[in-house]
């Protein structure tokens, strides 16, 4: 009660001073005669605050830029992402140039052509050479940027090699699951209505492809060799985002999704290169999904050949961790099939 | 046509003899068929919702700019939305930023921008006495009104409001389990959306018959303001692009209620294996985005028109390249329809069509940069004078400009790849569709507020509202292209989970406190509006010496607009600073609705020949007099 009050009374007051300012800026303006002239003096100084926006803006982009690269990510991981990153900086520079000659004219222009009783200005209704001239730059400039970007787009969606290695990501709320396709580097089929307590990503065990798939905690990758994710969803949709790999892929229920890329750094490298000892990669999800949008991370490692081939052996068909479940899959399966027979 | 034709005859039938329509207070008020009225009725509208839009925005800002503190001191606010322990709901997060995007784009910079203007403008600046269907017209608004309500009521749901983001993708959009906003919040949502987009098409159709049909003698289409060109194309993207919105929310509507499978497929969600199968997702987002993107040219281009003419009239010069102008925007509205995908690079679908949208994208910036040149060549060797309208149109070109220029990365596919869904896009969209339009909208309001209301506004009051507002636009959303290099994902409660995105919190503090401040300054603007309407000095006939048709009328224009016979168009509207326009007994500017031959000496070579005509829109004017319909 006290607080409303309060803020009422705050309310009152703010509104009171306010009509005052009205009150007394309107006087001031009859005292000065304000409506007889064309302008007044406050033409000038709207007028000088153009360039003045002008230069302490260009000063503070500048610092604020060179404050904030810092925090920028570090260097692409991974072989496509050198390139958009390249590609990114390129078309940066071209579209600053433009925002910057464009606002020098801007903020210039008001000062400069500000209402002089004196002067008349110019009845230049038009100049076809002018317009046709800054027509075919932008269209020229755009057909590069356009050829460029294609070419990085055609190499970034072309089918994986038949060499990569095939790295299933589910996404769910609010977590990641991670499958990978054990020794016969084959993913086994899946499907949703085979997802129960104990089988959370619906793999489908009369596939023998998936009798050896095994699933994992993080996201291993071996450096240079090239990874196939095969992306899907179960719920809502999620989008999987590697942001040191350059990577996103939404994730997608009913409607499975690829991305495939080459890392190029392992962690222990970036550890180094970015002096900080608990670097990790991560993956983070990208389209929101409900609530725990913002907690949906899993961490991915990035190792020598070597050392992936050394985890690799570590790892234990999903089936073989879980060997109850054999039995409550085919009793499972014969419920279903009875069903399907009494209908 | 017909029906058209015959609601101008009853009106006219009255309007011919008594100009002062007479009426009760609900009728002249509340359920009026006057345009003016209705264009008022809609900006009060839009300024309440850009209040509670631009309060939710201050919601999420708090949380995202000061994630450690306690925020107890909103309980009274948001009750149970702040948890035991003094933390913002992350689901009411989410529904914050929904609300915010839909209430922001929809019921402010469609309803309260177009709603506004072209209402006001396309009758007075073409030389009508009214809309062609009045009723229509007020049907349009009190089903915008009926929306509104039903979105209000959204916002007080126990379960929240809509939270999938204002694209509700399904199956988030789609299923109550998936998150809470999506049970009965989106129902109204969807409900409140299908009365906009009724209101919306009432009130295009009414534009385009409007412009076509009753033009005054002498307004050809190249005569007309590019105001009018711009309301009249963004009518017809409304029209083309609205019904497409209610045909995916229609068949949402049916995967919600009615067991059907448009976009639902093998979805397994709290421990429940749902039935639906075979749908697509990917179909939700080609059907919305099919709106999307128009929509932000809908929101744009009436901006756009308004701010053409308040530069071209505080220059004190034609504008330049009028034809062009209507080219780009034509250009523009052509492209707006075939470049929406560019929304979805990421989400799956085939990439030969992401390399399609990807060219089709970038031809879009090369209207746009003929614009923003033409914008820019008007203010050179111009004799400009400062109004709050042209402060606030300047600002439009700025961050047009700002704005538009990240467009051209992320229209490029393989970089939208990092840039998707970052807070890069948070800041193209803001400065280039949410801030330009909004300035645009100020501009307008300033500009017009003597027409409205037959009252000045407090021009030093309007001086400080844009230099605030300017450089507070910048600084809130010029440092969300660092944090989106970063990576930073939108719609993110809070960014301490990763250690990726652990960085900028100092930023995200100070975009917050810009964020606060700018919108604060929005009261000086919202005080000066109401008290101006009062208080502010009596609004002389012409306040800014322009040409176009409403400032002939009275100076506050009665139901028919002109009391005598319509004024009759002999030149086109951006005859400022004509040569030797004194010797004709002019100063620096001729009104469109003087005849050429009365400026003989100023008329340019081609005007010379076109004199010719000024005896024939003299005739057909009279003519139109007595026979409305020839």
């Amino acid at each position: 009660m006290t607080t409303a009050l309060l803020f009422a009374t705050g309310a009152i007051l703010i509104l009171a001073v306010l009509a005052l300012v009205y009150r007394i800026i309107t006087l001031v303006g009859i005292a000065k005669g304000d409506q007889k002239k064309k302008v007044t003096t406050s033409n000038k100084i709207n007028a000088a605050l153009f360039p003045i926006v002008l230069v302490v803006g260009s000063g503070l982009i500048m610092w604020s830029f060179n404050d904030a690269k810092q925090f920028f990510l570090p260097e692409a991981a991974s072989i496509h992402g050198k390139e958009t990153d390249h590609l990114f900086w390129i078309t940066m520079g071209i579209v600053f140039t433009a925002f910057a000659l464009t606002h020098l004219l801007l903020f210039t222009f008001p000062f400069l052509f500000q209402f002089s009783e004196k002067r008349k200005a110019d009845f230049n209704p038009h100049n076809d050479t002018l317009e046709i001239a800054w027509t075919a730059v932008p269209a020229i400039v755009m057909a590069v940027l356009v050829i460029f970007g294609w070419r990085a787009w055609a190499d970034i969606t072309a089918p994986a090699t038949e060499d990569a290695i095939q790295v299933e990501l589910m996404g769910k709320q609010f977590a990641w699951e991670i499958r990978y396709p054990g020794k016969d580097l084959k993913l086994g089929r899946y499907d949703v209505a085979n997802i129960d307590n104990t089988n959370s990503m619906g793999v489908d065990y009369d596939d023998v492809n998936a009798q050896d798939d095994f699933t994992a905690r993080e996201i291993y990758l071996p450096v240079g060799r090239e990874v196939e994710l095969k992306i899907r969803a179960i719920d809502v949709i999620h989008s999987v985002f590697l942001p040191h790999f350059r990577v996103k892929m939404d994730a997608v229920p009913g409607m499975p999704t690829r991305f495939k890329f080459t890392p190029t750094i392992t962690t222990a490298e970036m550890r180094q290169k970015t002096n900080n000892p608990k670097f990790n990669y991560e993956l983070a999800c990208t389209e929101v999904c409900g609530y725990g949008h913002f907690g949906m991370r899993k961490l991915v490692k990035v190792v020598t050949q070597e050392e992936y081939d050394e985890w690799l052996m570590k790892q234990k068909p999903w089936l073989e961790k879980n060997p109850d479940y054999l039995s409550q899959w085919e009793a499972k399966k014969a419920k279903t099939a009875s069903v399907a027979k009494s209908h | 046509m017909s029906s058209v034709a015959l609601d101008v005859e009853s009106k006219d039938v009255h309007s011919h003899d008594d100009h002062e329509h007479h009426g009760n207070f609900i009728t002249n008020y509340v359920f009026s068929f006057d345009h003016k009225v209705i264009a008022k009725q809609y900006l009060i509208s839009g300024i309440f919702w850009a209040i509670i839009g631009g309060g939710l925005s201050l919601l999420f800002r708090i949380q995202l700019g000061f994630p450690e503190a306690n925020l107890e001191w909103l309980r009274p606010l948001l009750g149970d939305w702040i948890t035991e322990s003094g933390k913002m709901d992350t689901t009411f997060y989410l529904a914050a930023v929904t609300m915010h995007g839909t209430i922001m784009v929809f019921f402010v910079l469609t309803a309260g921008l177009s709603g506004t203007f072209s209402n006001f403008l396309i009758p007075l600046q073409i030389g009508a006495r009214d809309m062609a269907s009045g009723f229509m017209n007020m049907l349009s608004y009190w089903l915008f009104f009926v929306a509104s309500v039903i979105m209000f009521i959204s916002l007080f749901a126990s379960t929240g409001p809509a939270s999938g983001g204002w694209v509700i993708y399904p199956p988030l959009s789609a299923l109550p389990q998936a998150v809470s906003g999506s049970g009965i919040g989106m129902t109204l949502w969807l409900v409140s959306m299908v009365f906009f987009i009724a209101s919306s098409l009432l009130g295009s159709i009414n534009y385009i018959s409007t412009v076509i049909n009753l033009r005054t003698a002498g307004m050809s289409f190249a005569k007309m303001p590019l105001t009018i060109w711009s309301f009249f194309i963004t009518a017809i993207i409304g029209t083309l692009s609205f019904p497409v919105l209610f045909a995916a929310a229609l068949l949402l509507v049916f995967d919600r209620s009615f067991g059907t499978s448009f976009y639902l497929s093998d979805i397994y969600i709290q421990g429940e294996l749902l039935e639906h199968s075979g749908g697509s997702p990917i179909l939700f987002q080609h059907l919305f985005w099919f709106l999307g993107h128009p929509e932000v040219y809908i929101v744009l281009l009436p901006a756009l028109g308004l701010t053409s003419e308040v530069i071209s009239t505080n220059s004190r010069k034609p504008i330049f390249g009028y034809r062009a102008m209507i080219g780009s925007m034509l250009g523009i509205a052509f492209l707006s329809f075939i470049v929406w995908a560019h929304h979805m690079f990421v989400s799956g679908m085939n990439p030969f069509l992401g390399t399609i949208f990807m060219f089709l994208t970038l031809i879009i910036a090369v209207p746009s940069a003929v614009k923003a040149f033409n914008y820019i060549t008007t203010l050179f060797r111009g004799n400009i004078i400062f109004t709050p309208a042209m402060l606030f149109s300047i600002g439009l070109v700025s961050l047009f400009i700002s704005g538009g220029v990240t467009g051209i990365i992320l229209g490029n596919s393989a970089l939208d790849i990092q840039l998707h869904d970052t807070y890069f896009v948070v800041a193209h969209f803001h400065l280039v569709m949410g801030s330009a339009a909004f300035f645009g909208m100020m501009a307008g309001v300033y500009h017009w507020y003597p027409k409205m209301f037959g009252r000045m506004m407090n021009s030093a009051m309007g001086y400080v509202h844009f230099w605030l507002t300017f450089i507070g636009a910048y600084m809130v959303f010029f440092p969300m292209h660092y944090i989106g290099i970063a990576g930073f994902p939108r719609r993110y409660y809070s960014f301490t989970n990763f250690d990726a995105f652990s960085t900028f919190t100092d930023l995200n503090t100070f975009i917050s406190i810009a964020a606060i401040l700018t919108v604060t300054a929005q009261f000086i603007f919202v005080f000066n509006f109401f008290w101006s309407m009062f208080r502010g000095r009596l609004a002389p006939l012409n306040p800014w010496n322009s040409t176009t048709l409403e400032w002939t009328t009275p100076r506050k224009p009665g139901h028919g607009n002109w009391p005598g016979a319509l004024p009759i168009v002999y030149r086109w509207p951006y005859d400022y600073s004509k040569p030797d326009a004194d010797k004709d007994g002019f100063t620096d500017f001729i009104p469109q609705n003087v005849p050429l031959a009365k400026t003989e000496h100023s008329n340019t070579p081609e005007e010379k020949v076109l004199v010719e005509l000024d005896e024939k829109f003299e005739q057909l004017g009279e003519e139109r007099e007595k026979n409305p319909f020839i």
